[in-house]
């Protein structure tokens, strides 16, 4: 029992580590490259713009999408190394 | 075929659809009434979120607002999807092994609290209804110029369908139609924004459009774009924002609020196994992104084809404006709805639009003879609908449109009346009031419940407080504020008791709501605002649409400390946390 109890641990405390990894990526690209470091970003170009206006109109969505398939592929595999998926 | 009978047969043709569906899939018990019985695949439920999701808001709204406010109006990009992260990987998958039928069940189990699951229910109802209300100034402008009538009859024609549309069937019947919904209204969006970006960029995509040459001019797009906006006195399009603090708070209030919605958490409880409730999040926005990846290129192509529609030629040339008698026929139709309002001040017979607000034109504006902006309403709503017509596609993609926006409102409409319904009947009839109630007596008060909410939402939708993406973010703020912290602390921190929670979602929804209603009026209410809803008269220049996130914050920390002060929640809730934690051994949805 107590052996499950700490594999328990092990697997949360692996799932709260991707979640802060995801988490930091999804601030970044919205509200870092998006928002707050527009101005600093405002002298790479792309497309008659700058890098900042094409994160916050096209780029966060693109990130998001990325990180929500790569938290999903891996918890299912946290899932099965922990022997806690549906069986 | 005239225009007219062409939206007429194509908008026919799509409700025949979606009532068909509604019919054939009708829902019998109460558990298919709520969730469908849990027997949707990922990719089908990642559908019916998507339509169930973008609504008149990110239909009919959003792009609007992105024309005219051009970079600002990202943080509904941003914050519209951003949700759908934390949704995945802080919600989802724990309420789906929680397995229970709604959000208020959860809060009350949870903390082991009656109290805790009615203040639930009130937030949910404050939150959904207040969408509502957003939803149906969409639903008024998409009737009123399907129909061809002005703004109050075309609401009071929506609101009728939408109820009848409702209240026919449930969760099931609303899967599949919304799947058929999805269909008709990503062609309807997609379609048009592929043309309009052939023809000024050349380009296939209007995702790459967007960031192309604009082929008239040889410049890129987004800078020609600027240089019109601006020789007209408006603010440069690609502009950087001049609220910064605003546009972070109001983008996130946004994403959490997403992440706190009644009726798109409910839609995670109708997939068959944890693991599926993480892809579903994953396919939800997959389908979402290409809608929201089209929309600013929407917006910034309306907005150059509206201005060079209307500034014709050279600016301060006496023929350099449109003939208002030369009008064309789109503009003709939407001064039918009083969305669109032209003036001729200075009694020339052309049409001047321009900003007359900005002092450094307005020596250039009267040297050329002009009066004033003679646009004198233009609501930005309107502006995907008539985007086609303005770039003078034919007709039968403007009737697709049609669809589509009739497809965005309803379908939302449908869903949010539903999450009202459940709370109503199922977390405070049944479990509240009476708890031995006959399964037809909690369907006859759900159905109640929707009608009541809907009557409200389409008064207070005649005189709404703001255009339909930005009622709707309000909704959003609400929900930020009271849901999503309760529910991420329950599955999150198990030291949170009953008192923390109820006294953090108290706070959360009450500082929220005061603030939006010192700005816009006591329970939306034109003329009762207490403040000017402008800029110097904000907090720290945040808007009542930005909120939110203040309120979740509040929430959080109320919650936190509140509990952190009081007693342990008992060892039995421990082991629930425990539990939902892991995914073995979610089994199908029990009723209690």
């Amino acid at each position: 029992m107590s052996e499950q109890n700490s594999s328990g641990e092990q697997y949360w405390k692996a799932n709260m580590a991707l979640i802060r990894l995801c988490l930091i990526i999804w601030a970044v690209a919205s509200f870092g490259l998006g928002i707050l470091l527009r101005p600093m970003l405002s002298g790479v170009k792309i497309g008659g713009t700058d890098i900042g206006f094409w994160f916050a109109q096209q780029g966060s969505i693109y990130v998001f999408l990325i990180l929500i398939f790569f938290y999903a592929i891996r918890m299912n595999a946290l899932d099965k190394k922990f022997g806690v998926d549906e069986e | 075929m005239d225009l007219k009978t062409l939206t007429y047969i194509v908008v026919g043709a799509s409700f025949a659809l979606y009532i068909g569906i509604a019919i054939w899939a009708r829902a019998g018990s109460t558990s298919e009434f709520y969730a469908a019985g849990r027997g949707v695949h990922p990719v089908m439920n990642g559908m019916a979120t998507a339509a169930d999701w973008m609504s008149a808001a990110s239909f009919i709204s959003m792009a609007g607002l992105i024309a005219f406010q051009g970079y600002d109006a990202s943080l509904f990009l941003m914050g519209w999807t951003g949700g759908y992260v934390l949704l995945a990987m802080l919600l989802a998958p724990y309420l789906r092994k929680f397995g229970k039928f709604t959000v208020p069940e959860f809060i009350g189990d949870r903390f082991y609290s009656q109290t805790a699951r009615i203040v639930a229910v009130i937030c949910l109802i404050v939150a959904s209804i207040t969408y509502v209300i957003g939803q149906m100034k969409g639903v008024g402008v998409a009737f009123s110029r399907f129909l061809e009538v002005d703004t109050t009859t075309g609401l009071l024609v929506g609101t009728g369908i939408v109820f009848v549309y409702a209240v026919l069937g449930g969760m099931k019947g609303i899967t599949y139609t919304q799947v058929a919904q999805y269909i008709v209204l990503i062609f309807a969006y997609t379609i048009p924004a592929i043309f309009i970006s052939m023809n000024l960029t050349g380009s296939f995509l209007p995702q790459i459009g967007l960031f192309s040459e604009h082929t008239a001019s040889g410049v890129p797009l987004l800078m020609k774009l600027d240089q019109v906006v601006t020789d007209l006195g408006f603010k440069q399009y690609t502009a950087y924002t001049s609220n910064t603090l605003n546009m972070f708070l109001y983008t996130l209030s946004l994403m959490i609020g997403t992440a706190g919605l009644p009726h798109v958490i409910i839609r995670f409880f109708t997939v068959p196994k944890v693991a599926d409730a993480r892809w579903s999040a994953g396919w939800a926005l997959v389908f979402i992104a290409i809608l929201y990846t089209t929309a600013p290129s929407v917006g910034a192509m309306a907005r150059m084809n509206l201005m060079q529609t209307i500034q014709t030629g050279e600016i301060g040339a006496p023929d350099g404006n449109l003939e208002y008698e030369a009008r064309p026929q789109w503009f003709k139709s939407w001064e039918t709805t009083g969305l669109l309002k032209f003036e001729d001040k200075n009694g020339d017979g052309r049409i001047q639009y321009y900003n007359d607000k900005n002092t450094d034109f307005a020596a250039k504006a009267e040297s050329f003879g002009w009066k004033g902006n003679e646009m004198v309403t233009v609501d930005n709503d309107i502006m995907v609908l008539a985007n086609p017509e303005i770039a003078g596609l034919p007709n039968w993609v403007i009737a697709l449109v049609a669809a589509g926006g009739l497809a965005a409102a309803l379908s939302t409409a449908a869903g949010l009346l539903m999450a009202i319904a459940s709370a109503v009947s199922h977390d405070l009839v049944k479990s509240v009031f009476n708890p031995n109630i006959s399964e037809k007596g909690e369907l006859l008060a759900a159905r109640l419940s929707m009608a009541v909410a809907i009557a409200i939402a389409a008064y207070l939708g005649l005189n709404p407080p703001g255009f339909a993406a930005q009622v709707v973010a309000l909704a959003f703020g609400l929900a930020a504020a009271s849901i999503f912290p309760a529910i991420m602390l329950g599955i999150f921190v198990k030291r949170i008791n009953s008192a923390g929670a109820i006294l953090g979602m108290l706070a959360g929804i009450t500082i929220t709501l005061l603030y939006i209603f010192t700005y816009k009026g006591w329970f939306f209410v034109p003329g009762t605002e207490m403040l000017a809803n402008k800029r110097e008269n904000w907090f720290l220049g945040i808007s009542p649409e930005a909120f939110g996130a203040v309120g979740a914050l509040i929430n959080f920390i109320v919650a936190y400390v509140v509990s952190m002060v009081t007693k342990a929640p008992p060892a039995h809730i421990q082991e629930l946390v425990e539990s939902i934690r892991v995914p073995r051994g979610a089994g199908a949805a029990v009723d209690h």
